[in-house]
């Protein structure tokens, strides 16, 4: 069997990595507590900011950790405006013309970029790609411990963000009760465009994490896409302490469940541990009591 | 001031007034040129697979330009070829209508497919045609199993090639004092990696290789770490993976971080050691790297001017550019053999002959009565330092293989 430090590096690592599953849930999550989107277009995002965290290295020479504080406020206009004049107003306000808008939107975004990018593989190799933190005798790598520590801080001041400034609370008042927040002044059209545009700017910051050891090719965000929902339904719809605690716990589960069961396998242990979630506790760990 | 044209003279104007009129007076002239005959390459120009579909149409207009060049198809009077792009999308149902569309474009033959499932459905889309289809790099066994009159392979079928790799493995560890001893294989759980993993289970152990592990993953995979643990653990003499290039540069990477060295890295269909792209950009983790693929022959010259074409068009030279090259040369025989660019000649003309084989290591391509090319050959290649090299068999080999890598 497995020496405990393999077992306790896997472990680590799992946690390390659902660190970021849990950066690309935030988003998901904050727009479906909000919008009430699933928003399909989620994957296709990550995979423009990407590219984005991509092109400021490979053009401008730009260290990819730093690239984030250009391609956060980017992916924020673009998210903004996204909802503001495209996915808002086509959908006429229903809900299932709203899963259309995003389903249709992922589609066209993944075709522009295979038109503009190919369907190429890029990296970015950086000095620090391969580093490993040693601890004792672990490994771990160097961009997923930065990972980790970034995750903790963006979702800190995101929580500081909805419960301190002006435009969060609105966003809470929006999320818990549209028409009163509108009778006492809040636009809700522009709350609606700040979440989406905040749900994006998380994707950039997800994006600048996974660059150095990742790579992007146009179809690349639907690799998180899928575990992301898990962790989104896992979590509680809607939370975002729920987001981060189910981001950790999927990426341990499936750390654990890959280096015991193998790949393929593991991916089972996610799902189990999403079923016997739901069974338990239907509206996930943190969500709200029907 | 410079003369202008402001003035012509009245001379050159009856000059070019006759001309034009004997020009359009005389369209037997025109009539003589005998007509070019399409040749439909069918390639992933757009989706997942665009990059090797781009690779592809390279070799196959370079064949092209360099048989019209030469005069075109002698036995048709110096008629030109005219290739006809079909897209095939990286999918196998846009393949079966691409193939359509070559039909309606009223071509000769269809050359390519590249990926197995789309070779399946293309050939059968161009069966009901009876439109000859000659198969690029797809592998899978059943392409030339189902009686289809049309298809024929050019490349090697899975079984021929791992029967080879396995070959030149045992070889290369006999060579080198048998440091091979246990093995681990790392594949992806699609058909491609799985049927490889289930073959290398089967015939390894006879051959006196001690499988410890068989580590599957799914495509695409978000982490390797868990893959390079294991790995870890159980100190594998040898490496064989099956998976495609982003998966195999995630697993080197991590190998790398790990610190996991093992004597070798096998791989076969795929790996670093036929991909420029990733030898270029990471160059240390490819170091060693071996694989066991479609490959031109390096000592030809027409492969270095294939490549400086590549990469003279600031890409990434693979072996999608000389296979396709070679099968147009291919087809421009058959069609020379048969005298006609009728399609039922052409099938019986690529049936009944013997033809060069452009730049592929294949010696004579004969079809056998299924359609594959009998004497179809991968070959084993090396990354060593910034280069591809070819390490078996003998007479393609361009460099000594270098094992055991790490000590």
């Amino acid at each position: 069997m497995y020496s405990p430090q393999i077992v306790v590096e896997a472990l680590l690592n799992g946690l390390m990595l659902g660190a970021i599953y849990a950066l690309i849930a935030l988003g998901l999550t904050l727009i479906y507590g909000v919008l009430h989107i699933v928003n399909f277009a989620h994957g296709a995002l990550l995979t423009v900011a990407m590219f984005m965290v991509w092109l400021a290295c490979a053009r401008f020479g730009l260290d990819p950790y730093l690239a984030i504080l250009f391609v956060a406020p980017a992916m924020f206009a673009l998210g903004y405006a996204l909802q503001r004049f495209i996915i808002g107003p086509a959908s006429h306000g229903k809900d299932n013309g709203i899963l259309l808008v995003t389903l249709g939107l992922s589609i066209i975004i993944e075709n522009a970029l295979l038109a503009a990018f190919q369907s190429d593989t890029r990296t970015i190799t950086t000095d620090y790609s391969f580093r490993v933190v040693e601890l004792g005798p672990l490994l771990l790598s160097f961009p997923r411990v930065v990972g980790f520590g970034v995750t903790i801080a963006t979702t800190l001041l995101l929580w500081l963000v909805l419960h301190q400034t002006d435009i969060g609370k609105a966003i809470r008042a929006v999320a818990k009760e549209k028409l009163g927040a509108s009778l006492v002044g809040i636009s809700v059209p522009h709350v609606y465009a700040m979440t989406f545009a905040i749900g994006c700017a998380c994707l950039a910051v997800a994006a600048g994490l996974l660059m150095p050891s990742f790579y992007v090719s146009p179809k690349t965000g639907a690799a998180f896409v899928l575990v992301a929902f898990t962790i989104v339904v896992l979590g509680g719809m809607g939370s975002i302490p729920g987001a981060l605690i189910g981001g950790l716990l999927i990426g341990v589960v499936e750390a654990a469940s890959s280096l015991f069961l193998g790949d393929s396998l593991g991916q089972i242990g996610i799902f189990l541990i999403f079923i016997v979630t739901l069974l338990v506790r239907p509206t996930g760990l943190f969500g709200a009591r029907a | 001031m410079t003369r202008s044209s402001k003035s012509l003279s009245r001379r050159t104007v009856l000059k070019s007034g006759v001309a034009l009129t004997s020009m359009l007076a005389a369209p037997g002239l025109l009539r003589a040129e005998p007509a070019p005959v399409k040749v439909g390459l069918l390639q992933p120009i757009s989706g997942a697979f665009a990059l090797d579909g781009d690779l592809a149409k390279i070799g196959a207009e370079f064949a092209v330009k360099e048989i019209n060049d030469a005069g075109g198809i002698k036995a048709l009077g110096g008629a030109k070829l005219d290739l006809v792009v079909g897209d095939s999308r990286s999918n196998a149902e846009a393949g079966a209508q691409a193939t359509e569309e070559l039909q309606s474009a009223g071509v000769a033959a269809v050359l390519g497919g590249f990926a197995s499932g789309i070779a399946l459905t293309a050939t059968q889309a161009a069966a009901r045609y009876d439109l000859p289809f000659v198969v690029d790099c797809a592998v899978a066994d059943t392409i030339t199993e189902r009686g289809l009159k049309n298809t024929f392979r050019f490349n090697p079928n899975f079984s021929m090639a791992t029967a080879v790799a396995l070959k030149n493995l045992v070889k290369l560890n006999d060579d080198a004092g048998k440091p091979v001893k246990t093995v681990a294989i790392v594949h992806e759980d699609g058909l491609f990696g799985s049927g490889l993993a289930k073959i290398m289970q089967e015939k390894l152990p006879p051959l006196g290789f001690q499988i410890v592990e068989t580590i599957a993953h799914p495509t695409p995979a978000r982490d390797m770490t868990n893959v390079v643990l294991r790995l870890r653990a159980l100190n594998p003499d040898l490496i064989v993976p099956s998976h495609y290039f982003n998966e195999f540069v995630l697993m080197a990477r991590t190998l790398q971080q790990q610190r996991v060295r093992a004597k070798g890295i096998y791989a076969v269909f795929g790996g670093a050691a036929s991909s420029y792209r990733f030898v270029n950009e990471f160059p240390e983790a490819a170091q060693g790297v071996m694989d066991c693929n479609h490959w031109g022959d390096p000592k030809s010259p027409i492969t270095a001017k294939l490549r400086e074409t590549v990469t003279a068009a600031g890409k990434f030279y693979a072996y999608n550019t000389p296979i396709n090259y070679s099968l147009v040369k291919v087809f421009a025989q058959a069609v020379e053999k048969a005298g006609s660019a009728d399609r039922a000649k052409i099938i019986e003309a690529l049936a009944a002959n013997e033809f060069d084989s452009g730049i592929m290591p294949y010696g004579k391509t004969k079809f056998d009565a299924k359609g594959q090319n009998s004497s179809a050959l991968p070959l084993n290649t090396q990354v060593q330092g910034k280069d591809i090299k070819v390490i078996y068999p003998a007479e393609y080999a361009d460099a000594k293989p270098v094992f055991p890598i790490n000590g």
